[in-house]
């Protein structure tokens, strides 16, 4: 595997965990569009525990998905006031606040941005995103995740059968943020440099992205978006320029044609049941 | 020094209140935030400074870009919201911010990702008054949007389609049971913020006397924070919120740093969400509907 390729598949890695920050929270009915700010949160704690304290990465990351994960269930306590697009402005105006925090943070650079950390290995990236997505699957055939899911589809009724509505929302925030927090650490010690502008508004929408055309109702779909996103601009070489015009017809289609996304439980069953008749 | 930074403040405000009043007609009317306008703005600016570079007087120019972003509203309103009328209100919002992906990429792709800058004489003159320089360009910009607000206030309150507008807004159902085509003053709302969206665009390219493709990022998704600043439902309050945003702006960049005015407006707008949803003009009412 050549370093370029390999370089694809740390950013597929990176940006899968991205997509899931994004989808953990959706799958309560709440839509973000300022993950990137725990991405940035992430990345800047990380890199500075490796780099200023010396520590290893491992508990570094652990570290920082642990802040971030505080972080975001202090913004998910507000965020319980707001609903759909409210939501989502609210989410987009802290999204672009942090990135304006770290600008304005000279300890970590400023907008000049921070360097120093060590790199790591596309291996160790997909042992965590991989292990993430793993834990995932097995949380989705979980009860938490039915509780999920009630609170998504009603969430009076869900409430009205005793469900604890404001720990599930509040939970999904932090869980998404700590998911966020560690592809923010695994991409500032993958590309060893940092600055603000790495975690503005179109990385958030690039998350959003992955996990909308990738398949919105399942974990799996945000690992497919993620590979799309990287891999597909390899294959439209030709048209690189245009690749991001692309993407944004893909996503009208999708949301026009299949509005789940590309894979659901239909395909997935289809596709297992082909298998276990041939 | 404090006079120069207010008139400057609202000459931005001025461009502000355009934009947030494009918001604000769309979710005021349909319920939905359609993310697109920050780059109809970013591409109406194009048209114009198009025009302009082609030797067309400004005139021309204005109405060029504002033509341009309506008829790009117009199809995004066709394509990417008519289809999906009906779905939960995020995922319009979703296929209008597809619609922005592919301008903004278009603009860098047909312009170049460095800035454009506009031609000499388009800095235009500077008039002193006392402790002040106005530029020839702000007194446009802030004139112009005066007779834009003007228009669109008479439009919505004293026309026929402007009447429709506030029935559909206030019910749509019942709105067409009394004979709106509910669908055609979708299409029109859709073109009319689109206009507005464009105008402001060529306007911000003579403010800055150059023009990049990241204008709609940069400035554009801005607006969103001033029409909730204002009030979501009310449309006049991006009269109040676009000034008073345009001179908090430059206030802070003047005596705090350059980069706290994201900061501070963002911060503002999370704030105003949090304990007064309805914005600071927004009636009584407006604390129902969509936000519950």
């Amino acid at each position: 595997m050549s370093t370029y390729y390999a370089s694809l598949f740390a950013e597929a890695g990176i940006l899968l965990l991205g997509a899931l920050s994004v989808y953990i929270i959706l799958a309560t009915g709440q839509l973000s569009l300022g993950n990137a700010a725990f991405m940035a949160i992430g990345a800047y704690l990380s890199s500075y525990l490796t780099v200023e304290l010396g520590m290893p990465i491992t508990p570094a990351l652990i570290v920082s998905a642990i802040a971030a994960g505080t972080i975001g269930v202090i913004v998910g306590f507000p965020a319980l006031r707001l609903k759909g697009i409210y939501l989502a402005m609210a989410t987009l105006g802290f999204g672009e606040m942090i990135r304006s925090f770290f600008i304005n943070f000279p300890a970590m650079g400023g907008s000049g941005g921070f360097h120093g950390m060590a790199h790591i290995s596309v291996g160790y990236i997909w042992a965590w995103a991989g292990g993430i997505l793993v834990v995932l699957i097995l949380v989705e055939r979980s009860r938490v995740w039915l509780e999920m899911q009630a609170v998504h589809d009603d969430e009076t009724a869900a409430g009205l059968v005793g469900l604890n509505t404001v720990a599930i929302k509040v939970g999904a925030f932090g869980i998404g943020a700590a998911v966020a927090a560690i592809s923010g650490g695994l991409f500032a010690h993958h590309h060893v440099y940092i600055e603000p502008a790495n975690f503005g508004f179109e990385r958030s929408i690039d998350f959003v992205l992955a996990t909308i055309l990738g398949g919105s109702t399942l974990g799996l779909g945000s690992l497919i978006g993620a590979i799309l996103l990287v891999f597909l601009p390899e294959f439209l070489r030709p048209i690189a320029d245009w690749r991001l015009a692309a993407f944004g017809t893909l996503l009208i289609l999708v949301l026009l044609v299949r509005r789940q996304g590309i894979v659901d439980r239909t395909l997935l069953r289809g596709l297992t049941f082909r298998k276990a008749a041939s | 020094m404090l006079w120069q930074q207010l008139v400057n403040g609202l000459t931005l405000g001025a461009i502000y209140t355009l934009l947030a009043l494009s918001f604000s007609i769309v979710m005021g009317i349909l319920g939905i935030l359609n993310l697109a306008i920050a780059e109809l703005f970013m591409i109406g600016g194009y048209f114009g400074f198009t025009l302009i570079a082609a030797n067309f007087p400004l005139p021309v120019a204005v109405l060029g870009g504002m033509a341009g972003a309506a008829i790009a509203a117009m199809v995004i309103e066709r394509i990417g919201y008519q289809p999906l009328r009906g779905t939960p209100v995020v995922t319009p919002m979703l296929s209008t911010l597809g619609f922005s992906i592919i301008l903004q990429n278009v603009a860098t792709n047909l312009w170049g990702s460095d800035p454009l800058q506009m031609p000499d004489e388009y800095l235009g003159r500077q008039y002193t008054l006392g402790p002040v320089n106005i530029g020839q360009m702000q007194l446009i910009v802030v004139g112009a949007t005066i007779v834009l607000v003007t228009l669109i206030a008479y439009t919505v309150q004293r026309t026929t389609i402007g009447r429709a507008l506030r029935a559909v807004a206030e019910n749509r159902e019942v709105s067409r049971l009394l004979g709106v085509s509910a669908d055609r003053l979708t299409l029109f709302a859709f073109a009319l913020s689109g206009a507005l969206a464009g105008v402001a665009g060529v306007l911000i390219a003579l403010h800055y006397g150059a023009i990049t493709p990241y204008l709609g990022v940069e400035i554009g998704l801005k607006a969103v924070a001033v029409m909730v600043i204002g009030g979501t439902t009310n449309i006049w309050g991006a009269l109040l919120a676009g000034p008073l945003i345009g001179v908090v702006e430059v206030l802070t960049v003047a005596y705090g740093g350059s980069q706290v005015r994201d900061f501070v407006v963002y911060g503002f707008m999370i704030l105003i969400l949090l304990l007064r949803p309805q914005g600071l003009l927004g009636g009584a009412r407006s604390d129902q509907g969509q936000r519950v």
